[in-house]
């Protein structure tokens, strides 16, 4: 017979090992892995999008240089919730706009009827027969693409800021020496940027990471659902009955955060001494963060 | 329905005077602006309130973290890496689930004498559970920047004052906590401000919206909900945040004047907006 088949029979450390490794209990586990994936899938995008917006802010090219202001200031004062709960709904209906327009242009009917959005089944995001996962998937790419974009912005400021920074004449030099343009970017400015740059970016990551519950907020099944709906009190009906243990699970995921932000910080100030390197500036030495 | 007789039924709609049920169907621009300009009365109660009782608590934590007394020290650093390291969001699940276990009637204390019973109940409430939250949450942040502070006020400063046989809390109130809300005033103005667009985390946590008695997000989702559309609600809360946040920069650049009233020109503090999101 199998170990756990009899749940109510169980007590003590089995009944803990039986419960902690319910399928639920893997859900939970697994959706951590939600979290690290929305992580690490962000963090190139959103050095790609701030890199961007930096460079497009100070480009020559004036429509440019406005869509770089434009871009980058979006997210001042204004929550950046407000972006989370606005983006992932809005490029929803955009999607669906743009398939029912390219799907089924002939239904003849506007897709705002009065306080209705209505699209063809067809051009429906994902389709109304699609499979539970790509329901989940597209819910976690639309997130994936609200975090890029509201990060995206921040990063570019940091950017922009760090690439001000580098001091001038060590870019004069270069040039003086007969490096192109590209050169002095590609050998000097871009080098020479990360050391100004991490501070701000580190502070960044802090911040995504510290965001990622949000993805709760947007319907995916992320370490907050699970632990609302595992810590639940659960009556006799249930294989394990427990009271009310949602502050144990929520504790958890604090001390979780916890460990996370520590770990982060080891890792920054390694790198800000890796980056520091030959840098003839007072923060080569390690020296107190003043304020955030 | 004209926009005046909205006015007359939703702008105080979230502290529950005026009409009890929301709109429904065909909800009109001007009901759109109206009860998400109500839901802002919470934003500026829970920020306000928040911000000015976490200034001095968490001045009492910055001096504690600097003070040579391991048994303030300790404590106070533990609690601001608590609440800077994890999520303000998890935070209030947490907060709402600990104040929910609380005894339903409240808690006897034994005075010795006699007993007095504390009524606990009204920590689940969103008003005052959500506000002892952020005020923890400012307080943590805020102890950061002015520890900061503290540690960069200048050493002569410090040394001319003992010069002249000041010491103890004559020293700090007049010598150092000066330069140290000078200093940390630019780094404060950010922080306040991320506090208040952090307040409208409080009805998207575990805090029920009692009687729909929401903030400003609260409505602007429940409208974009109605309505299928969210191009309008979303947007107006954000022009109502825009506005909050120039009100509230203008009103920290006040004192940034006077805090630097003394100080040449060109060594002045600037307030400068640093973007920073979410705690």
């Amino acid at each position: 017979m199998e170990f756990c088949a009899e749940p109510s029979t169980l007590t003590g450390p089995a009944w803990w090992a039986c419960y902690l490794t319910t399928p639920t209990h893997f859900s939970f586990y697994l959706s951590f892995g939600t979290v690290l994936a929305l992580i690490l899938l962000a963090v190139p995008v959103i050095l790609a999008l701030g890199f961007a917006g930096a460079f497009a802010r100070r480009s020559a090219f004036l429509p440019l240089k406005l869509v770089g202001q434009a871009y980058t200031s979006m997210v001042r004062g204004v929550p950046d919730i407000v972006f989370f709960m606005f983006v992932p709904i809005a490029l929803d209906q955009a999607f669906e706009a743009i398939r029912h327009v390219a799907i089924c242009p002939d239904t003849g009917q506007p897709i705002y009827q009065g306080n209705d959005f209505v699209v063809c089944d067809a051009a429906k995001l994902p389709l109304g027969d699609a499979a539970q996962w790509v329901h989940q998937g597209y819910g976690f790419l639309l997130a994936l693409i609200a975090f890029a974009i509201v990060f995206g912005a921040f990063a570019a400021n940091t950017i922009d800021g760090a690439l001000t920074a580098v001091p001038k004449n060590q870019l004069e030099t270069a040039s003086a020496y007969g490096m192109t343009p590209r050169q002095v970017l590609w050998r000097v400015h871009l080098p020479q940027m990360w050391r100004y740059a991490l501070p701000g970016l580190s502070n960044l990551w802090m911040i995504l990471v510290k965001a990622t519950p949000l993805l709760f907020l947007l319907g995916v099944e992320d370490i907050v659902y699970w632990a609302g709906a595992l810590g639940a009190s659960k009556t006799s009906f249930y294989d394990f009955p427990h009271p009310d243990w949602r502050i144990w699970y929520f504790g958890f995921l604090l001390i979780f955060y916890l460990g996370l932000t520590w770990v982060s910080e080891k890792v920054f100030a390694r790198l800000n001494l890796y980056f520091a390197k030959g840098q003839a500036s007072h923060g080569s030495r390690r020296e107190p963060v003043m304020a955030q | 329905m004209s926009c005046a007789q909205t006015i007359a039924d939703y702008a105080l709609r979230s502290i529950g005077i005026g009409e009890r049920l929301l709109p429904k169907s065909d909800i009109t621009l001007c009901e759109q602006v109206v009860l998400i300009g109500s839901g802002m009365i919470w934003n500026v109660y829970f920020g306000a309130l928040a911000v000015i009782a976490g200034f001095f608590f968490a001045t009492a934590l910055a001096v504690a973290k600097a003070g040579h007394n391991r048994w303030l020290a300790t404590p106070a650093q533990w609690f601001i890496f608590l609440f800077r390291g994890t999520p303000l969001f998890i935070q209030f699940f947490f907060a709402y689930e600990a104040f929910v276990l609380l005894p339903k009637l409240g808690v006897d204390i034994n005075l010795g004498f006699g007993t007095i019973t504390a009524e606990t109940r009204w920590l689940t409430k969103a008003w005052a559970g959500a506000l002892f939250v952020l005020f923890l949450n400012t307080s943590a942040y805020s102890a950061e920047i002015f520890y900061g502070a503290l540690r960069a006020v200048p050493q002569g400063d410090v040394e001319a004052a003992d010069a002249y046989g000041m010491g103890g809390f004559a020293r700090f109130r007049r010598i150092i906590w000066p330069t140290l809300l000078r200093l940390a005033w630019p780094s404060y103005t950010n922080e306040a401000i991320f506090l208040f667009h952090a307040t409208t985390l409080v009805f998207f946590s575990s805090f029920p919206a009692w009687r729909q008695k929401g903030d400003a997000l609260y409505y602007a989702n429940y409208l974009a909900e109605k309505t299928f559309n969210p191009f309008i609600s979303y947007p107006i809360a954000a022009g109502y945040f825009i506005l909050l946040t120039l009100v509230i920069i203008f009103a920290f650049s006040l004192v940034n004047r006077r805090l630097n009233r003394h100080v040449a020109p060109e060594k002045r503090t600037r307030l400068k907006f640093r973007p920073q999101l979410i705690r």
